[in-house]
């Protein structure tokens, strides 16, 4: 009994747990904000904020910090207002505050471009695009995989075909998809269901190759048989693995969805990104991105969070 | 050890005599004839078992002895209809058995207790299975989970109990379904010794209360002769019997016999059954010899 007094963890434990986890965050926080307040790590580029007597500057310019220093010295030369400045980062990486104040304003204020859609109608679409892709995919993939896991035929039959096609990259199916299922939302769900269902067939067939023979054994001498064996002794045997393989593939399906969102008309997160970042957006590329983290991250923690109700006997999810 | 002094293990007191043409009287259970099993794999073939041929009658307690892979495990997996035989046929109450059956419970080395249920739902999952309603199974479960000690258990998922609980719980869902005959393949054999020897008394406790046979594998010869009225002595390579011994020591059994006369003799001529004076290793047994290097300083001696 004391095993599993261990295992869980005492209460000082779990908060060092917890403590561990939010520095695992604060640290590359801290990296970004050093990179970006203090001015003399990296700062590549100066802003200009005198343009002095150099013709072509202007104020809240960004310019090379050699190329500043060669008109300064220029200037100097020919008796000219010297221009002055200040270290600064590229465009392309703001400060932690600018994106902050983006995810404020993504949600709150109307785009600066006309129809361009708000944050969150993106995000929602997006949010839409991988429910139904993964939807369909388990649908299939699910009972697909528990069958090729249960029966030796089924599996000789399917897993070979299905090694071949999981090599084949989903996105080279976007033409197609989009001729068959036209340009709007099905062949991006189109493109997540091939991109997870194969995968999820061989995950879960062999997720329950690996439920303990003795068990199947002991409800076979107890009188268990033929599809009973299946649905009362296979299925929630594997359950508890199940679910955490449906985690980690759902996690797969947001990596297609940036892909898929590009086939046909661009749309959802993608195409705000994309056109956040023609307009030099850039903070609010960056609001976008984490937020796709966020929404991938925070549902998988619900998801674990949900597992440990749903499976009180799972010893595994004690061991992390 | 003084053997000269023994009895000789065939000796039998009145009392055991008269137990054991009672014994005879009774109807046979289990019969085995010349029961033989050949593995097929890619490194070749494997007989793991010949011309076995035994009986079990009603009631009787069977053990079965013999060394490391004399096939043990695959004797009692063809009885219980987990493995197919490659000749010979097995009988259980004169009909050939063919697949596993609720007339057969087997109780496993590792438990193999279903972790998603709880104690009582496993217990009910045998009667469940073969048609009885819930209220019905869910009553027969507590009975036996009382008969096991459990009844306070009943709520609680197998990974929450100890290892000789899990046990328990494994030989109630194995007898719930009233089975013929018991099939216990070296079911204690991962137990501490004390609470091995405390489930040891149990389950003649539970023998003597029900009308069950069992037939029990073991490598243990104090446990062997402890539980048995008689004891199969397979040897191995390709597994044979190579005696059947009937237990000369009385009932009832307890612990303090473990140094009669009887037990001793009979113990001693397991022993010479089982470990027989040097003889070559078979092969497979002598690829894994371990070849010892000294991974210490030569003068850091431990003895
Ligand atoms: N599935 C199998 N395929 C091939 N050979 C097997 C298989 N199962 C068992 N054997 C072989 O059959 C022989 C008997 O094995 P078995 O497990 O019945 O022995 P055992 O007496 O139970 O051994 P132990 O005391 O170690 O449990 C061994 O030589 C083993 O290698
Ligand atoms: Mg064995």
């Amino acid at each position: 009994m004391s095993l599993v007094a261990n295992l869980t963890g005492t209460d000082s434990e779990t908060r060092k747990r917890t403590l561990l986890g939010i520095g695992s965050f604060l640290l590359p926080l801290l990296v970004w904000c050093l990179v970006s307040y203090v001015p003399f790590i990296w700062h590549p580029k100066v802003e200009v904020t005198v343009p002095g007597g150099v013709d072509y500057f202007q104020t809240g310019m960004l310019v090379d910090k050699s190329q500043f220093d060669d008109e300064t010295a220029y200037a100097k030369e020919q008796h000219l207002a010297l221009p002055a400045g200040k270290p600064a980062n590229p465009i392309y990486l703001p400060a932690p505050h600018e994106v902050a104040q983006a995810f404020y304003t993504g949600f709150a204020k109307q785009p600066a471009q006309k129809d361009a859609p708000w944050l969150h109608e993106s995000l929602w679409h997006s949010i839409q695009i991988i429910f139904w892709g993964f939807l369909i995919s388990s649908i299939i993939g699910v009972p697909l995989g528990i069958l090729a896991g249960t029966y030796s035929t089924f599996a000789r039959l399917s897993e070979p075909f299905i090694e071949y096609f999981r090599y084949l990259p989903a996105p080279a199916f976007g033409a197609l998809a989009v001729a068959i299922l036209g340009i709007y939302d099905g062949p991006k769900i189109a493109i997540i269901v091939i991109g997870t269902l194969f995968q999820q067939v061989l995950i879960i067939a062999n997720t329950t190759r690996k439920l303990e023979a003795t068990i199947i054994e002991a409800a076979r001498t107890l009188g268990t048989r033929n599809l009973k064996l299946l649905t009362k002794v296979v299925v929630p045997g594997i359950l508890p693995d199940l679910y955490r393989d449906q985690r980690i593939l759902l996690g797969w399906a947001w990596t297609y969805l940036i892909v898929a969102e590009l086939i046909g008309t661009s749309s959802g997160i993608t195409f705000y990104i994309t056109q956040q970042a023609r307009y030099q957006h850039f903070d609010n590329v960056y609001a976008a991105i984490m937020i796709i983290g966020i929404i991938g991250f925070g549902t998988d923690l619900i998801l674990a969070r949900f597992g440990r109700r749903l499976f009180p006997w799972d010893r595994a999810q004690d061991r992390r | 050890m003084n053997d000269k002094n023994l009895p000789s293990y065939l000796d039998q007191s009145e009392a055991v005599k008269a137990r054991f043409d009672r014994i005879n009287q009774r109807e046979t259970i289990l019969e085995v004839r010349g029961l033989g099993k050949r593995y097929r794999s890619p490194q070749g073939e494997t007989e793991a078992l010949r011309g076995i041929d035994f009986s079990v009658r009603r009631r009787e307690f069977v053990c079965v002895i013999g060394p490391s892979g004399c096939g043990k495990s695959t004797l009692i997996r063809i009885l219980a209809g987990l493995e197919d035989h490659t000749s010979g046929d097995v009988l259980l109450d004169g009909k050939p058995v063919s697949g596993p059956g609720q007339d057969r419970g087997m109780v496993f080395q590792g438990y193999s207790l279903f972790p998603w249920l709880t104690v009582k739902k496993n217990v009910m999952f045998g009667p469940q299975m073969n048609g009885r309603g819930h209220d019905e199974a869910e009553r027969d479960a507590r009975t036996w989970l009382e008969l096991v000690g459990l009844e306070k258990f009943a709520d609680a998922y197998p990974h929450q109990l100890s290892g000789g609980m899990r046990q328990r719980v494994a030989i109630a869902r194995a007898l719930v379904n009233q089975p013929r005959i018991l099939l216990m393949d070296e079911p204690f054999g991962a137990l501490d010794a004390q609470t091995r020897s405390k489930m040891q008394s149990h389950l003649i406790d539970i023998w003597k209360n029900i009308d069950v046979t069992v037939l029990f594998i073991t490598h243990d010869l104090d446990e062997a002769i402890y539980l048995a009225d008689r004891i199969l002595v397979l040897k191995a390579h390709p597994g044979e019997v190579q005696e059947v011994i009937e237990v000369p020591v009385p009932r009832p059994r307890s612990p303090g016999q473990f140094n009669t006369p009887e037990f001793m003799a009979t113990k001693a001529r397991l022993e010479e059954l089982i470990h027989p004076a040097p003889e070559p290793l078979p092969e497979d047994e002598q690829a894994v010899k371990p070849h010892l290097i000294r991974f210490t300083n030569v003068n850091d001696n431990v003895e």
